[in-house]
């Protein structure tokens, strides 16, 4: 191993991980009772259902706000739309056409209970099928061009067109990325609907759609194979699509997706009830295609004070990972987060982002760890700010995180430059070279600062956690206790969209994914 | 040293000496003709001398260029007004003083970041107790009454508040700016004002790290706050401005 170790209490430890679990067990039973409309189009998407109407609205929220106005979606869309299929003899597609132009389902007679359950059966394991094959191919490949060295170098692209954002990726693996993301455009996060096909328009980022991610992953092969380097992407799930996102990712390979259990909460004004309902079925789908999560905990240092606070991105990190058990997921796949954001005029921030730094670390010891660069207090002093990401380039390689998002001298000004990226990359290839087994070298002084640091960060969380645990998540929430930022449990976002499953509701794509993730009580 | 105010140019080494440094890219293959390609350009931008420190292929067919040349530009400053907010610095305790006595109230201030915006924590610097570097937030005065709406605040929100409280001042928060997007909701807010007849009631001000006086001004805002700016910089500003509007 390559990184030093850092002594912490081990009894905390388990009590921490102890409280976290408590936590997200009543979340969970909450979860359980609610469904969304994201989550029902993502049955629909799961089933074949694509495209859109002639005024761009997709047909699966045609389809679903069809059947909400029908009063059916308490059971599910599942069943009333495969029995559509059965007594049509139609397919997935052409019952959503058949909708968009006046089908009403509650015109149709039943079909057996038996004949539509065997189909849905049929349609999810059809479409699990599909989206196995495709995490196959991204595996051998995997296997075939070789995984590169940790910590991942990990650059952003967001130039709102899709076919620009292409350029700029195809350069930054050839300076040396290894993973790409495409920021999304403002907003989108608050879009109840996947925004369709190639787009050239965005604001501060590109639109998420099945067509840009087919496109940048075609890109990135094609880089891989020429670059001999394996080479990773990345999209946005946190949101009000934040399922359906993950189904379009599962289906076109992509290899890491952002999602947090919380962050449309508190960063979007996302309703709770949705959110902690949609991030489940999301993480359901990540786990079952091998798609590695990326919290966002980094986030709660940009409104809360990073020394301060370090404590809350710990306690999210452990909620984050009990809601991602809870959906089958490996620790090989939790990209848990946390980020370089104290102030640079602390005397000893080093030592400090150091002992935040190996915390992460040494808590989640295998689990491939998000390190996020310090945006905060970058400044337009560009020169100042190349300087602070030398630092942080030195304490990841140091500290061995997994993934590496390269900190941008101009984070203060624009999105990057084609050469911003350049300039990034130059800094870590050179710290990450020059210092690459620095970490077998070092022993932390028993007892010293950064040992006590780690550990009074960790005592810290297991408060929080408890408090949480006592007065419950949603309140905690309420309280303002993660980010500064408090949020109503009827407050927020997307609430119209949950509702409560009725005695019959049906989920054939959530029953499989569970069983065959050996999730299911 | 002596500085003709007319007669300004950058300054490296010695007066005058107008060196300037500047990178970018070219979207040409790195070779010969990249490097000729930028030096022309840095000339027809008007440097002379100019010197290419470094040329890098970064791929792609691109090549990028940190290059240094000396402009024989130069400015007349003397001749240059510049627009910033009007007022004279008070402490807290003197603002609090004269709203005490010249209005008997607190003035009404609605916070919000308006639009698809999501960045809170420059308004949140400006109104919070905690505020910025040392230097309080308004909620912090007793001049003061706040109502922070936080961000994604839409401008028909933002007037049924102004409304609701009866407030006398909007500061707006902006900092997404990419593809002009600020002026975009900038122009909804004011346009809303004005349709709603409560524009002239109001001191209408936006801050933001791009946001300059002048565009405000342009905009048709009262004032406008840039990067760095204090909470006491806004405060003086809100004060001093209302005494001038009521004395109009
Ligand atoms: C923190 C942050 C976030 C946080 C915001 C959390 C929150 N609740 O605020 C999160 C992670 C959510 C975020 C999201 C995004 N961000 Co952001 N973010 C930043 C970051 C790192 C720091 C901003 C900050 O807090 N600065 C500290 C405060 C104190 O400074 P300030 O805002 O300038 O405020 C001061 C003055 O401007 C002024 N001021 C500000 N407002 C007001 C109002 C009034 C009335 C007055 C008088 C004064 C005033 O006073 C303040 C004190 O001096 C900046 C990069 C940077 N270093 O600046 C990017 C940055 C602003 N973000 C950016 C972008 C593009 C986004 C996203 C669109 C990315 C995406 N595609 O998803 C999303 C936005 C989503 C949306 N709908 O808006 C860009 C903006 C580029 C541009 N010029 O348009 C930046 C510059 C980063 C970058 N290089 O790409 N972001």
């Amino acid at each position: 191993m390559d990184r030093p170790k850092i002594r912490l209490d081990k009894k905390l430890v388990d009590y921490a991980r102890q409280l976290a679990k408590e936590i997200t067990d009543e979340v969970q039973q909450m979860i359980e009772q609610h469904s969304t409309v994201s989550v029902e189009r993502t049955v629909l998407r799961l089933f074949g259902v694509d495209g859109v109407t002639d005024d761009q609205i997709p047909l699966v929220n045609v389809v679903v706000d069809k059947i909400k106005e029908w009063e059916m979606l308490q059971d599910g869309v599942a069943k009333p739309f495969v029995n559509a299929m059965v007594v049509l003899d139609k397919s997935a597609q052409q019952i959503a056409e058949a909708i968009v132009d006046g089908l009403d389902l509650r015109s149709l007679p039943r079909a057996s209970n038996e004949k539509i359950n065997m189909k849905m059966l049929e349609l999810s394991r059809q479409s699990l099928e599909t989206i196995s094959k495709k995490s196959q191919q991204r595996e051998d490949l995997l296997k075939e061009l070789g995984d590169p060295p940790q910590p991942y170098k990990y650059l952003i692209v967001a130039t709102g067109n899709i076919y620009e954002d292409v350029v700029q990726a195809r350069a930054a693996v050839q300076q040396g990325a290894d993973i790409i993301a495409i920021i999304r455009s403002t907003a989108q996060s608050l879009l109840d609907y996947v925004p369709y096909g190639a787009t050239t328009e965005g604001y501060g980022g590109t639109y998420a759609t099945q067509e840009n991610f087919r496109i940048m992953r075609q890109a990135l092969d094609d880089m891989a194979r020429k670059v001999k380097r394996y080479v990773r992407q990345v999209n946005y799930a946190s949101g009000l699509c934040m399922p359906e996102i993950a189904a379009l990712a599962a289906m076109e390979g992509l290899d890491i997706l952002l999602n947090d259990a919380m962050y449309g909460i508190l960063f979007r004004d996302i309703n709770m009830i949705r959110t902690f309902t949609d991030q489940y079925i999301s993480r359901l789908l990540c786990a079952f295609s091998g798609i590695t999560i990326n919290t966002g905990e980094d986030n709660y240092l940009t409104t809360a004070d990073a020394i301060e606070k370090a404590h809350t991105v710990t306690a999210s990190q452990l909620v984050n990972e009990q809601f991602a058990l809870k959906a089958g997921m490996k620790s090989r796949l939790m990209g848990l987060g946390h980020a370089f954001e104290i102030d640079p005029d602390v005397e000893d921030g080093l030592l400090y982002e150091i002992a935040h730094a190996m915390l992460a670390r040494e808590l989640f010891a295998d689990y491939p760890i998000k390190y996020m660069p310090p945006t905060k207090f970058m400044t337009g002093n560009i020169f100042k700010g190349y300087a602070v990401e030398t630092l942080y380039n030195l304490v990841s390689v140091m500290t061995g995180q997994s993934i590496q998002l390269l900190g941008i001298l101009t984070e203060a000004i624009h999105t990057p430059y084609l050469h911003d990226r350049y300039l990034a990359l130059i800094n870590a290839n050179y710290v990450f070279n020059n210092a690459r087994h620095l970490g077998r070298e070092v022993i932390f002084k028993k007892d010293g600062f950064i040992e006590k640091r780690a550990n009074q960060v960790l005592r810290e969380a297991v408060d929080l956690l408890e408090h949480t645990r006592d007065v419950g998540l949603l309140r905690a929430i309420e309280e303002g206790q993660f980010a500064d930022i408090s949020r109503a449990r009827d407050g927020g976002k997307g609430l119209e969209g949950v509702f409560r499953k009725s005695e019959s509701y049906v989920n054939p794509i959530q029953d499989e994914l569970e069983k065959r993730l050996g999730v299911k009580k | 040293m002596n500085t003709d105010l007319r007669n300004i140019r950058p300054y490296g080494d010695q007066s005058g000496d107008g060196a300037v440094q500047l990178s970018f890219t070219l979207p040409l293959q790195y070779g010969p003709l990249a490097r000729e390609a930028a030096k022309r350009l840095c000339e027809n931008m008007g440097f002379q001398d100019i010197t290419i420190a470094t040329m890098e292929d970064i791929g792609e067919n691109f090549t990028f260029f940190v290059i240094y040349g000396k402009t024989t530009a130069s400015v007349d400053a003397s001749a240059i007004k510049v627009v910033a907010p009007k007022f004279k610095k008070m402490t807290r305790e003197q603002l609090d003083e004269v709203v005490k006595r010249e209005f008997n109230r607190r003035i009404v201030v609605v916070g919000a970041t308006i639009g698809t915006d999501a960045h809170t924590v420059g308004l949140d610097s400006i109104l919070n107790m905690k505020g910025f570097h040392g230097d309080y937030g308004l909620e912090r005065y007793h001049a003061f009454k706040v109502y922070n709406m936080g961000a994604q605040v839409s401008p028909v929100e933002v007037v049924k508040k102004v409304r609701e409280v009866d407030a006398d001042v909007i500061l707006v928060s902006q900092v997404v700016t990419q593809r002009n997007v600020h002026i975009k909701h900038l122009t909804e807010l004011m346009d809303l004002l004005y349709a709603e007849g409560v524009r002239e009631d109001l001191l209408v001000v936006v801050g933001g790290p791009r946001i300059t006086h002048e565009l405000a001004l342009e905009l048709g805002y009262d004032a406008g706050f840039g990067a760095g700016t204090t909470p006491s910089d806004v405060a003086n500003f809100i004060v001093q401005e209302l005494l001038r509007k009521y004395s109009r």
